[in-house]
């Protein structure tokens, strides 16, 4: 038993945590869709999917047999290469980025210095995987789509960036444990950092596009804009990223404006959980309850507004961390 | 760290080298956001982790939009693409791919002439030690940089600005 050093059981058991925290993220994602739709049923008053196993759990199951049976169609007129690439970026661009989530003081992925960065980095990448479905689906519909996404992310990612520096200056790390465990020692970051929270979330729910900010996917004017072309597998991989974006957003905002896995009586994990579930309704509920704003309102409301905001915010920020380290 | 570093090297050059060649605009892009990621993958190689975040950020995930954002504008169809394959006869490219070889010698010849000798990625330069120097012996070239870009902010609001409103 020469080979099994310490070493290599150490960074066997890390891959395996990883595997894990992926599949579990997956899985969560994909049970979103059940969980999403009961809600939107319940606070619509009407029923939702109640049919397949006890309260329609088992929709999720019904669905996926649906989409893998279905007919994975390439359109003659799409570019073939960039058509199937583009799932495959919506779905791991935002995956790859729970790398750097903090779950427990134990488990998570990777512990990087520059946590925060390599997520703005990943959300970055992101916006290719609309703007390529629209391009390669060779529709107009989907191209106004992803013209929308395009700019509507670019927006949206300038002020998300500038809304989290106040966290990282007072906190003085990008590393999402510092920020952790700083809020553990101070106060956590909704309080002083309010205004960030607030521009924070709205570029979250933009950067996902998720309703209100659905503009590159609306129903009702684009015909779902850029994923029109796509059918089977490759549209549910478009499917479970937005929800793995969801998740992805609700567990950031948990580790860094709400304290992450610290919370009185219960084990750190269930406290990252229950927090982050909070925000996944939230989510949910931002969709069962506000109609979706006119596009030119969308961005105007970005440059004219929220920009400003968190301008002011980090102005204020360093201000008064400057004060005090005086 | 040696062979991370010369493995996104070669992808980087391969890609570029794609980019140029490629006659699909679109395809091209895609090659130069990929030699993006592997000359951001060099920079976590050398020891350099906030400059290679900055450049996916900036570089892959914001300008490579704009141009991807432009080209799907155009509206390049199959003309575009014999106009490419007209432009990419041996006559107009073996010019500068000569007097580029030139250049690339001439590299070589320094680097090999005086190698520095030191590890790769020995040091890593964190995100505070960008900012000290950037705000310190580099403020100047900060503020001109910003002086820049505050007028390519006021030209593009010239130009972008419609007469109609008052």
């Amino acid at each position: 038993m020469n080979w099994l050093t310490p070493e290599l059981l150490a960074i066997v058991l890390a891959v395996l945590k990883a595997v894990v925290i992926l599949l579990s993220v997956v899985i969560c994602g994909a049970l979103l869709s059940w969980v999403e739709r009961r809600l939107l049923g319940l606070w619509q008053d009407r029923y939702g999917p109640n049919r397949v196993g006890p309260y329609g759990m088992f929709q999720i199951a019904a669905d996926m047999l649906k989409m893998f049976f279905k007919e994975d169609w390439t359109p003659p007129f799409a570019d073939r290469f960039i058509f199937t690439l583009a799932p495959v970026m919506a779905m791991s661009a935002l995956l790859i980025a729970f790398v750097v989530v903090p779950i427990t003081p134990t488990w998570g992925v990777a512990d990087l210095n520059i946590g925060l960065l390599f997520f703005f980095a990943m959300a970055g990448l992101s916006v290719y995987a609309v703007l390529f479905a629209g391009w390669a689906s060779n529709n107009k519909f989907a191209l106004l789509g992803s013209l929308r996404a395009s700019a509507q992310t670019v927006s949206y990612e300038v002020f998300m960036g500038l809304a989290l520096m106040g966290v990282v200056a007072q906190a003085g790390s990008f590393n999402l444990r510092d920020i952790v465990e700083y809020q553990h020692q101070h106060l956590w970051f909704i309080i002083p950092q309010f205004l960030g929270f607030c521009t924070f979330f709205i570029a979250g729910v933009a950067v996902t596009h998720r309703h209100p900010f659905d503009q590159p996917e609306a129903e009702q004017e684009l015909a779902d804009g850029y994923h029109i072309e796509y059918a089977g597998m490759k549209w549910g991989m478009f499917f479970v990223g937005e929800y793995i974006g969801i998740v992805l957003i609700s567990a950031l905002l948990v580790t860094l404006f709400f304290g992450g896995w610290h919370g009185p009586l219960l084990p750190p994990f269930a406290w990252f959980a229950l927090k982050t579930g909070f925000f996944i309704m939230l989510f949910i509920l931002l969709r069962a309850s506000i109609p979706r704003p006119r596009y030119d309102q969308v961005m105007s409301f970005s440059w004219v507004f929220c920009l400003p905001l968190t301008l002011l915010n980090l102005l204020v920020t360093g201000a008064l961390v400057l004060a005090a380290a005086d | 760290m040696e062979f991370a570093f010369y493995f996104a090297a070669g992808i980087a050059v391969l890609a570029t080298l794609r980019v140029i060649t490629n006659r699909n605009p679109m395809h091209a892009l895609l090659y130069l956001i990929i030699s993006l990621l592997a000359v951001a993958m060099c920079f976590f190689a050398l020891g350099a982790p906030f400059a290679g975040a900055l450049e996916v950020i900036v570089y892959a995930g914001a300008i490579m939009v704009l141009f991807v954002f432009v080209v799907m504008m155009l509206n390049l169809g199959p003309a575009a693409i014999e106009q490419e394959r007209r432009w990419l006869t041996p006559g107009i490219w073996l010019g500068p791919a000569l007097l580029t070889l030139l250049l690339l010698g001439e590299l070589l010849y320094v680097l090999f002439g005086t190698p520095s000798g030191a590890v790769l990625g020995t040091q890593i330069v964190e995100a505070k030690a960008v900012g000290i120097s950037l705000f310190g012996p580099y403020l100047l070239v900060v503020e001109l940089a910003s002086l820049l870009l505050l007028a390519a902010l006021v030209v593009a609001f010239h130009l972008g600005r419609s007469e109609a409103q008052p």
